[in-house]
């Protein structure tokens, strides 16, 4: 959320965006790796469904309705933000390193990785409840890695495309540097690559834990099937005050919701943000320099410089430690005709995987559905298509005026910034009630009225990217429209928009994706016993998901990714492609 | 290796200089795309001593810095040997240190972890790497700078930081990259007489540097031997002995007759390689832009030099390296506005006519002379012609050109005949869809102007 006074890169924004861009790998390893990922998940779900008949939480902990139980549900749900951040950064440093150290691997990894950016969460979130449930069964460990394992994967792969795209680009000077003065790989790695991708990393976290306050929200209280489960946590806590129709305590979760996230912001990314701004590796001096009280505290108080001097020490012993003799990099060779045999082999087995994981899905799933339900799934993730576009466009109607006039004026977009960038981290779930009861009294049409909840936490991503770019539009710009008098409608068309393009988009790739993983749970809302659905895949997945329906789960899942997929490669990279080259100089 | 080491020996007869590495027929070469190996460097020979700096020159392009990173071992060569200290390289030797045009600090360590950073290789104790670090900090004159990150220091200072850095380590051979080339000329030149005169002094705790430079007043400052690399591929075209005594004084007229003796040596090597005008589309060209080329002629056909310039004094004049002014002078010498000779580049009557013209004269002069000289220009014209929309995309030529040239190569031609043309309004070029296009698609001025270019001798 201090997003506004950290320096980012066009790579970091496209990290977080759709990853790679320009892929340089041919379209059959996407294909490989489409097949895979939604082979995994099919294949994981179909296995889910024979465990789920003995499944049962012994012992279902009590969720309270009393205001004062808020807090300790604020720090169980943050617990359990944490520790998915922590497995992100673990599943960073080793999937992203593998991935751009190995050729080899990297065809494959990456692709996968793009898939899985576009699989939604909450569609496969059914398949890892009853997956962990069955590892620790009538145990609460079970659901609370589960939930963990959903935020997690809100998070970790954009963190991972960020560090892997920091890892491809790290100047040849610094890393000829690194090899004449022979340091090893474990050194290379934290002295060398992890500052270098530092700035990018942190960014990419600010943005996944802005996105995982959703899914901590959505993912802590689930039904599948017959399995209910309700985390200790404020997500839990709105689903039983929706259950029991109690509007004030929605308010309450709101506003421990609110409290909690200004908290995290001030005393963890602040921090955190200021901190990193030495990474940059820019060797100007930084415009604005980001700071953060608690830092200043850290730094100044004595008490943490004698905590804080031996724990340095040991860190420094163990990061610049050798750990292995440096490495002969002479002895680097290029490729002999047996690596070409060895690559084909590799070929081969991916391959095979591929295939193989894709047979056993269609012959899983294939009983189990009809081309008439095909159809209709296919019609579902059409009206959804049509509906996040539609939103999107109007939002952008709204915002990108407003953004643009924020931007322009600086004190201004101090005000302004912050709070779009909390909007943007607030779980739009917690609000849905409020819509819900507005929609219910006035009994207003619910597939033109649940629409806007889909969009309604992900707008802000347009709005803050579009302040940012307006507030980076250069001073001579501005004077030099002044001084040619260009004004009005001309002023938008030809300085104004173009300046801003790229980070509209990104804002908009941003908001198109969130949309959709939303739309699992906008589309299909509760307000006591009065359920809510309107047309569309979200709302057919969320039914199947209560069904437990898992062949029926997997068909909407896989058309869901599909259509992700499909409108980020045929709508967002090309204009991404094009606003990157419009605004390039030289 | 005997006879080199004879030769050697015979040049500096004051005591038998020990060899600190040992080139012997290095050749590398590149693979492209096609699998076809490119060259970079084709049979290097080279021993650098205790106790001296040699200096190594050479255009952009030369492969003068993959023949630097040869030697420090982040290459390893296609073929040939490199002895260091008598034995095979293997990756970076413990005693040899780099210092890079780009210092290559690392932004977020300080002025001193900066320099510790390359004694963390040497498995000392800690305060014995402190110690180090802050000698070879003390030695350099960055003293109070320890704790002051990269971003907070002037390029100078970095600079500094960078030789305390290769300094810490002791080594046996600094190599240096273009170390002063991103640093101001007053910077540049304070940190040349700083390093020479530390070196003089036997300050600096090394054995010898190798300085990769393209600056030849540079060489003939700091060095004891200049050894001249020529280009596409890169080879050993001259070694010449630098025996002035320091300080040097650029205004010597010895120091001068050695700074003309090395400009001969690169344009002569210069004008074998460019291939003459009139064989085939496939000819590479050089990096020049049009309006630059005009701007040179003016200056020759000016005072003092009225048509016919000596290399080294017009290089002065211009502040010009020789990377700005060498492709400019064989762009000329291409095009026959300009005769390049050794270390001299006299105008044609056509180059000292251009001179007094307007501005769409010389363009109607530029586009006759590009049509004559430069095939690619001529084809591209005929292609245009031809075709009836007037339009050809780049591909089509490009995939003309890599028939004969690597794709780097045909880009970069492709590059200069698209400024080139578009300065002599011969045909434009349209970055967004890659076409080429005809300057007036429609038959008015541009076709006959083109077919009187192509007419007249």
């Amino acid at each position: 959320m201090a997003a506004d006074s950290l320096s980012v890169s066009p790579a970091d924004l496209r990290a977080h965006a759709i990853g790679e861009v320009s892929s340089r790998l041919p379209s059959l390893w996407d294909l490989a790796a489409l097949l895979l990922v939604l082979g995994v998940v099919v294949l994981l779900g179909s296995g889910a469904r024979q465990m789920t008949a003995p499944l049962e939480l012994r012992t279902a902990p009590e969720i309270s309705l009393a205001p004062a139980a808020l807090p300790m549900y604020a720090v169980r749900t943050t617990l359990r933000m944490l520790a998915a951040m922590i497995a992100s950064l673990i599943f960073t440093f080793v999937y992203a390193t593998a991935a751009a150290k190995s050729r080899r691997l990297e065809i494959v990894l990456i692709p996968v990785l793009d898939v899985l950016q576009s699989v939604p969460i909450l569609g496969y979130l059914s398949f890892t409840v009853v997956f962990f449930v069955s590892l620790f069964p009538g145990n609460a460990l079970g659901p609370e890695l589960a939930a963990i394992f959903a935020i997690f994967t809100s998070q970790a792969w954009n963190m991972a495309f960020s560090f892997y795209q920091s890892l491809r680009t790290v100047p040849t000077d610094l890393e000829q540097a690194a090899a004449s003065f022979r340091l090893t790989a474990w050194q290379r790695f934290w002295t060398l690559e992890v500052p270098f991708a530092m700035p990018g990393l942190v960014w990419n976290m600010m943005m996944s834990m802005s996105g995982g306050w959703f899914f901590v929200v959505a993912s802590e209280a689930i039904a599948v099937g017959k399995l209910q489960i309700a985390l200790p946590g404020v997500g839990s806590y709105v689903a039983l005050a929706i259950q029991n129709r109690d509007l004030a305590a929605v308010g309450w979760a709101i506003l421990a919701m609110t409290i909690t996230i200004l908290l995290y912001d001030q005393l963890m990314f602040r921090p955190i943000v200021a901190w990193s701004d030495k990474f940059r590796a820019e060797l100007t001096p930084s415009p604005i320099v980001p700071t953060s009280w608690v830092l200043e505290l850290f730094r100044r108080s004595s008490l943490m410089r004698i905590v804080g001097h031996p724990l340095r020490a040991i860190l420094r012993l163990a990061l610049r430690s050798r750990l292995r003799p440096p490495r002969q990099a002479a002895a680097r060779r290029e490729p002999l005709i047996s690596g070409r045999a060895v690559d084909y082999g590799w070929y081969a087995i991916v391959a095979a995987t591929a295939l193989w994981t894709s047979t056993a899905m269609i012959r899983m799933v294939a009983p189990h559905l009809s081309w008439a339900e095909v159809g209709r799934v296919l019609f579902c993730g059409i009206i959804t298509f049509t509906r996040v576009m539609v939103l999107i466009i109007l939002a952008s109607l709204v915002w990108v005026p407003i953004g643009v006039l924020v931007g322009l004026r600086p004190r201004l977009t101090q005000l302004i910034q912050p709070l779009a960038q909390f909007l943007a981290a607030f779980p739009a779930n917690l609000l849905f009630p409020i819509a819900v009861f507005m929609i219910v009294r006035y009994r207003l049409s619910t597939n033109i009225w649940l629409s806007p909840l889909m969009i309604l936490g992900t707008q802000w991503y347009i709005l803050f990217n579009v302040i940012a770019g307006a507030s980076a539009f250069p001073g001579d710009f501005r004077e030099a429209t002044l001084s040619f008098h260009i004004r009005g409608w001309r002023w938008w068309r030809e300085v104004m928009l173009p300046a801003i393009f790229p980070y509209y988009i990104t804002g908009a790739i941003t908001a198109s994706g969130g949309a959709w993983n939303a739309s699992v749970v906008a589309e299909a809302v509760s307000w006591g016993k009065t359920d809510l659905t309107a047309t569309g895949l979200g709302a057919y997945i969320e039914r199947m998901t209560n069904a437990g329906d898992f062949p029926r789960l997997a068909l909407g899942i896989a058309t869901m990714s599909l259509m992700v997929i499909l409108t980020n490669r045929l709508i967002w990279r090309p204009l991404y492609t094009i606003a990157e080259e419009r605004t390039r100089l030289g | 290796m005997n006879e080199a080491q004879a030769s050697q020996a015979s040049r500096s007869p004051r005591t038998a200089p020990a060899p600190i590495i040992e080139l012997s027929a290095v050749c590398k070469a590149y693979a492209k795309p096609s699998g076809e190996p490119l060259p970079v460097l084709i049979d290097i020979n080279l021993t650098i001593n205790e106790g001296e700096i040699v200096g190594l020159l050479g255009r952009s392009g030369c492969g003068k810095s993959t023949l630097l990173r040869t030697i420090g071992g982040l290459i390893s060569p296609t073929s040939g040997s490199v002895l260091y200290r008598g034995q095979p390289l293997l990756g970076p030797p413990a005693g040899i240190a780099i210092v890079f045009q780009s210092f290559a600090l690392f932004p977020w360590l300080t002025v001193l972890e900066n320099v510790e950073i390359a004694l963390d290789a040497l498995a000392l104790k800690r305060d014995e790497v402190r110690r180090k670090a802050l000698a070879a900090i003390d030695l350099i004159g960055l003293d109070g700078f320890q704790s002051a990150y990269p971003r907070e220091i002037s390029g100078g200072m970095r600079q500094r930081v960078g030789f305390a850095r290769a300094l810490a380590i002791e080594p046996a051979l600094m190599l240096m990259d273009e170390p002063f080339s991103a640093l101001d000329v007053l910077t540049a030149e304070t940190l040349r007489t700083d390093l020479v005169e530390m070196w003089r002094e036997g300050r600096l705790p090394l054995k010898s540097i190798l300085l990769v430079t393209h600056n030849i007043e540079e060489a003939v400052l700091m060095c004891d031997r200049a050894v001249i690399l020529s280009s596409n591929p890169g080879r050993i075209a001259a070694e010449i002995a630098i025996p002035l005594p320091h300080p040097r004084d650029r205004q010597d007229p010895r120091f001068r007759e050695l700074v003309d003796e090395i400009y001969g040596v690169l344009t002569q090597r210069r004008i074998e390689v460019t291939p003459t005008a009139g064989s085939s589309i496939a000819q590479l060209l050089p990096r020049a832009s049009a309006i630059a080329m005009v701007g040179l002629i003016e200056a020759v056909a000016a005072p003092p030099f009225n048509n016919r310039a000596d290399l080294a004094e017009l290089a002065r004049s211009l502040n010009f390296e020789i990377d700005d002014l060498f492709p400019l002078a064989d762009g000329l010498h291409l095009l026959q506005f300009a005769e390049l000779t050794e270390g001299e580049l006299t105008l044609t009557a056509d180059g000292a006519r251009l001179a007094q013209m307007s501005t769409d004269e010389r363009k109607a002069l530029f586009a006759q002379h590009l049509v004559r000289c430069v095939p690619l220009a001529a084809h591209v014209v005929e292609v245009l012609n031809r075709r009836e929309e007037h339009r050809a995309p780049r591909r089509r030529f490009q995939l003309e050109l890599e028939d004969h040239l690597s794709p780097e190569h045909a880009d970069g031609v492709l590059r200069t005949v698209i400024n080139w043309g578009r300065y002599a309004e011969l045909f434009t070029y349209d970055t967004r869809t890659h076409t080429f296009e005809a300057f007036q698609p429609l038959t008015g001025n541009g076709e006959p102007d083109v077919e009187s270019a192509r007419g007249s001798p």
